[in-house]
């Protein structure tokens, strides 16, 4: 996995709650069997006409946002579906961060495990970042994670709360199961026990 | 251990191989439930890091989302489901794990599958990639949707890393009207707490009217947890439970069923257990209700009418709640009743067993599907569809003009070849009305199983208690 640790870039305000995984990739992308690709069909319902042409009207589309690596989003993002297809076709489009006051529990776990950052910030400062987005490529936003830091175009800052363990993974680029492998002979000591206490199983 | 624990505290100290100190466990899956749309970057990762499934024995596959519902015996013709299909028979066969193809008859939606085969059990740890995971939370398990990349860790490690959720307890008194079903229930719940209402929490369902459901009714109830923001939602067993389970083809047997039962009855929570959050519903005062919206939460009584977004505080959600309008092409105001339908769709992960299967044959039994609209009825699996010939349930859905189809996941997400055209408005029994979900630009109204069956005949939206005399 790739290391995340800091990002400056364009971030696009998406003002809406309860962004579903079906909107952020629709199902006919799901019939892939690479992890890669995925770009072309984020957003797609809305980025794209009928006839297969952009969407002048959609967010990412705007000439201002084409290259936002952020969106800042409206409450429960990543809700519905635990496909990690919505992880994927964001990154794959660029984005690497996306900011909301909540995020549905299996997308933000996702996230964590393609080097993508999450980021719950309350109400206000939600509000406050949507509406520095809305000024367009001009609002650049910085997003540090060593310093669980956000600062803005004119200086603000903004902390950000992260678990520990999350942190120290996305900053080094950690492969949870290698991880979990050299705990091997706690789990075949769990599995020996279990053998005995629940043979049913 | 000896202060007081719910069913998830049990369930959780039960599974726990490790604690670190930074406050994240590793903990044991007891089973894993496999399906083709979430598990081919998943094996191919095992691959390329030449890591083998660690207990394929605790490994189940099974084809569902691509599959067709008509007939398939000769093989799959869109070119991409039936590569995605093929890629898991591929994948079962390399590493060794088990698989139903989509002519076996014990191959359906995998969370109908899973508590069929015994391989559903109390007290365990169940993982699929698959949100609707929750499902088998009605059995007193913990189980919960993961992504690819945690399907993997799975594979491999037969634990995930995870944090402990917080307790939620939904209490559900009273008796439920004639007509209200586990639908209702949970989607009443839902439109209480909000879509999100149960992120970071795992959902113990309780009261009467949890227990007076069936089995079939807890799995309605569970399943759709996710849909209240919660990755798990649990009822702790009880007899129901334990006549579910005995004498299916991978539950235990004999002493060890016995024994097994004794440890099942002390994982529900303790009286006095901590919850971090309680809410408590009358089922005596609810409808059947109607989703208006492009979010579960979006619920409304049959009785209703489409609410008026215009009284939302939030500026956010207000926008959001007037583009789902547009949307569905809704006006406030609308009465419920007063929409007409395109298509019925009964099935699903939600609603796609036997006991959804009865209720709507007891509606539609000397009636014809309405000439307005197409109404089509998926099993939820090979056996459900056995068990309803066998009942007769089939003579009197083609005699009432539905589709009889084979088993699968079909226009709950339109994967295959089940879609909405766009514009097409359906009554549906699944789990999720979100903007294209049926089909691209499709509108979904989400009800149970009897007002799905009312609707077909009606050729719109009626109250089932009205139309069953």
């Amino acid at each position: 996995m790739e290391k995340f640790k800091n990002i400056t870039a364009v971030a696009a305000p998406l003002p809406e709650v309860n962004v579903d995984t079906d909107k952020i990739i629709p199902k006919q992308y799901l019939k892939t069997i690479e992890r890669t690709g995925l770009g072309k069909g984020l957003f797609s319902e809305l980025r794209y006409n009928d006839d297969g042409t952009e969407n002048k009207d959609f967010v990412l589309n705007k000439s201002q946002y084409r290259n936002a690596k952020i969106l800042v989003a409206g409450d429960n993002f990543g809700c519905g579906s635990s496909r990690e297809h919505a992880p994927w076709a964001l990154l794959d489009y660029g984005i690497k961060v996306v900011i909301s006051t909540s995020f549905a529990d299996i997308f933000y776990n996702n996230c964590f495990k393609n080097g993508m950052l999450p980021i719950v910030l309350d109400e206000k400062e939600v509000s406050l970042l949507m509406e520095e987005t809305e000024r367009g490529s001009n609002a650049t936003l910085s997003v540090d994670l060593e310093s669980q830091e956000i600062t803005t175009s004119d200086g603000n800052k903004i902390n950000f709360k992260i678990d520990k363990f999350l942190k120290h993974c996305l900053l080094n680029g950690l492969d949870d199961i290698a991880l979990t492998l050299e705990k091997n002979s706690e789990i075949g000591s769990y599995e020996d026990k279990i053998k005995s206490q629940r043979p049913w199983l | 251990m000896s202060k007081s624990r719910t069913i998830y505290d049990k369930i959780w100290d039960d599974h726990l191989v490790n604690t670190n100190d930074d406050g994240t466990s590793l903990i044991y899956i007891d089973r894993h439930l496999v399906h083709e749309v979430t598990s081919p970057q998943a094996f191919e990762g095992l691959r390329m890091t030449k890591r083998k499934v660690r207990c394929p024995e605790k490994t189940l596959a099974v084809v569902d989302h691509n599959v067709p519902t008509t007939d398939r015996k000769n093989g799959i013709e869109d070119e991409e489901s039936r590569i995605q299909v093929e890629a898991l028979e591929k994948n079962c066969k390399e590493f060794d794990v088990e698989y139903f193809n989509e002519l076996d008859i014990r191959q359906g939606i995998v969370h109908v599958v899973g508590p069929e085969q015994g391989f559903t059990l109390p007290g365990t740890t169940i993982m699929c990639g698959d949100s609707h995971t929750s499902t088998h939370g009605a059995f007193g398990a913990l189980a919960m949707g993961i992504g690819t990349s945690e399907v993997e860790h799975i594979l491999a490690t037969q634990t995930l890393i995870q944090r402990k959720a917080k307790n939620f307890r939904v209490n559900v008194g009273g008796t439920a009207p004639d007509g209200v079903t586990a639908k209702d229930i949970i989607l009443s719940i839902i439109g209480e707490i909000g879509a999100g209402g149960g992120t970071g929490s795992v959902i113990e369902y309780t009261g009467k009217a949890i227990s007076d459901l069936s089995m079939e009714g807890r799995m309605t109830v569970c399943n759709m947890s996710i849909e209240g923001g919660a990755r798990a939602g649990l009822i702790g067993p009880d007899e129901k439970t334990f006549s579910y389970i005995k004498d299916r083809p991978r539950s235990p047997k004999g002493d060890d069923f016995d024994r097994a039962v004794g440890y099942w009855n002390a994982l529900n929570s303790d009286k006095d257990a901590y919850f971090d959050r309680d809410v408590y519903l009358d089922a005596a005062a609810l409808p059947p209700v109607v989703t208006w919206g492009t979010s579960p939460e979006d619920v409304v009584s049959i009785n209703g009418e489409v609410p008026d977004p215009e009284g939302i505080d939030d500026e956010i959600r207000k926008e959001t709640k007037k583009s789902a309008l547009e949307y569905m092409d809704l006006k406030p105001g609308t009465k419920i009743k007063d929409i007409e339908l395109d298509v019925i769709f009964i099935g699903s992960c939600t609603n796609g067993r036997i006991e959804d299967l009865r209720e709507v044959a007891k509606v539609v039994e000397g009636h014809h599907v309405n000439e307005n609209l197409n109404a089509m009825i998926v099993p939820g699996s090979g056996l459900v569809k056995e068990q309803a010939i066998n009942e007769g349930l089939d003579k009197i859905f083609m005699a009432a003009g539905f589709e009889w189809r084979e088993p699968g996941c079909s226009m709950c997400l339109a994967m295959n070849p089940d879609k909405l055209l766009p514009g097409q408005r359906c009554a549906s029994t699944s789990n999720r009305n979100f903007e294209g979900r049926q089909g691209f630009r499709g509108r979904t109204h989400l009800v149970s199983p009897a007002m799905a069956a009312a609707a077909a005949i009606a050729g719109r939206f009626v109250d089932v208690r009205d139309f069953v005399k």
